[in-house]
C-alpha cells in the first residue's frame, strides 16, 4: 500500500520556511508520498535537499522531489499580469509539488506536463505486507 | 554582514571592489556521475599539466570540494583568463549505502561513502553563494528534468549567477545535446566529451563569453 498525503496550500502558507520543510519532511519520513498545491520557493527547495542530507540515516535514504508548473510561454501578456497579481494576494498556488521518500519512491519522472512515479518493490511496506502473506 | 550587503550590491552593479578580477572563482555543479571532475581534469590538464580530482564510474567519488588556484586559459585570439576552479561534490536528494555495496563495497566502506556524500551535497549547496560564474556539468545521455537540475539551475539564477551548461559525454550514441537545450532554453549549452577533449575549444570560448 501506498499512502498519499494531500497538503493544500492553505496548510503550509502561515509557516516559515524551516517549519513548512519540516512539516514535509516529516510526512515524507512517515513514509507517505507528499501532494502539496503549489510549490516552495527556489531556496526553500534547495534548503529541503540541505535537510533532508542532514537526515540521511540508514532508515531514511532520502527523497525523490518534482515539481509540476505550467509553462508560462504560453500565456497572454493579460493572463500573466493576473497571475503575478494572484500570486502577490493568495502566494504562489500554482504548479504541484510531489515530495517521496526514497524508500518507497524509486524515480519520478517528468517530461514536462507528465509524471511517472516508479516504486521500490522492496521498500518496507511492500516487504511487511508480503511477510504478512506468506503467514 | 554589511561587507556581505555591500558584495551583494556591488555583484548586482557588476563591481566588486573586494576582489580582483583574476580571483574569478569558476565553479562545477551538477548532478553525479555527470562528469564534473572528468572536465575539471581536463581543464587542469590542458592547461597546467597536471589532473585535479579523481574519477570513478561509482557515484559520489567527489566528497569533498576542491579548488585548483590559478588556472590560466587563453583562446585564440590571444586573450587570458584567470580563474579558481571549484570542483563540488555532485547535488542529490538521495543517498543509500546500499546503492554502494551493489558496487562492491564492504559495509562499513558504504556507510562511510554515503556519510561523506551526504557532507558533500551539504558543502555544495553552502558554496554556491561563493560563485562567480558556474558551469552545470549535465550527463547527455540521462533525462535533465530532474528536480535537482532545475533546482541547482533555479537557485543560480536566483542568485544572479551566470551559468553554462555543460552537455558531456557527447561521445556516447544515447548523448541528445537538443533535450538538453528545450529543458533550459534560457541558458548557452555547450556539448563536449570532457573525456576524449571531443569540442573542448568550444567549451573554451564558452567560457570566455561566461565570465567577460
Amino acid at each position: 500500500m501506498v499512502t498519499f498525503r494531500f497538503i493544500p496550500y492553505h496548510e503550509i502558507q502561515p509557516l516559515s520556511s524551516a517549519k513548512r520543510i519540516n512539516k514535509l519532511l516529516k510526512i515524507v519520513k512517515d513514509e507517505s508520498i507528499v501532494v502539496m498545491e503549489g510549490r516552495l520557493k527556489r531556496e526553500e527547495e534547495v534548503d529541503l535537499i540541505e535537510i533532508t542530507m542532514e537526515e540521511i540515516s540508514p532508515k531514511f535514504k532520502g527523497i525523490e522531489l518534482s515539481v509540476v508548473y505550467p509553462d508560462k510561454k504560453d500565456q497572454s501578456n493579460m493572463q500573466r499580469v493576473r497571475g503575478a497579481f494572484a500570486n502577490v494576494l493568495l502566494g504562489d498556488r500554482t504548479g504541484l509539488t510531489i515530495i517521496g521518500p526514497a524508500s518507497v519512491v524509486k524515480k519520478i519522472e517528468k517530461n514536462p506536463n507528465k509524471i511517472e512515479l516508479f516504486m521500490n518493490d522492496n521498500s518496507p511496506r511492500y516487504r511487511k505486507k508480503s511477510a504478512r502473506k506468506k503467514k | 554582514m554589511v561587507k556581505k550587503f555591500l558584495q551583494n550590491l556591488f555583484k548586482k552593479l557588476k563591481f566588486n571592489p573586494f576582489g580582483r578580477r583574476s580571483h574569478i572563482k569558476l565553479g562545477l555543479y551538477g548532478p553525479p556521475n555527470g562528469g564534473k571532475s572528468t572536465l575539471a581534469n581536463r581543464i587542469c590538464q590542458d592547461w597546467l599539466g597536471e589532473e585535479m580530482s579523481s574519477v570513478s564510474h561509482i557515484a559520489h567519488e567527489t566528497r569533498e570540494i576542491m579548488i585548483k588556484e590559478q588556472v590560466n586559459i587563453k583562446n585564440k585570439k590571444g586573450k587570458e583568463l584567470t580563474f579558481s576552479l571549484v570542483d563540488t561534490p555532485g547535488i542529490a536528494t538521495r543517498i543509500d549505502y546500499e546503492d554502494f555495496l551493489k558496487r562492491g563495497m564492504k559495509k562499513t566502506q558504504a556507510k562511510k561513502r554515503a556519510k561523506e556524500a551526504t557532507k558533500g551535497v551539504i558543502d555544495s549547496i553552502k558554496w554556491l553563494d561563493n560563485m562567480d560564474a558556474v558551469i552545470v556539468v549535465l550527463d547527455s545521455t540521462k533525462d535533465p528534468y530532474s528536480q535537482v537540475n532545475i533546482t541547482i539551475i533555479g537557485n543560480l539564477q536566483a542568485r544572479d549567477i551566470p551559468v553554462l551548461l555543460v552537455a558531456n559525454k557527447i561521445d556516447l550514441k544515447r548523448s541528445n545535446i537538443e533535450v538538453i537545450e528545450s529543458a533550459f532554453p534560457q541558458y548557452s549549452v555547450v556539448g563536449v566529451s570532457a573525456k576524449y577533449g571531443k569540442q573542448i575549444e568550444d567549451f573554451y570560448e564558452s567560457v570566455f563569453k561566461l565570465v567577460k
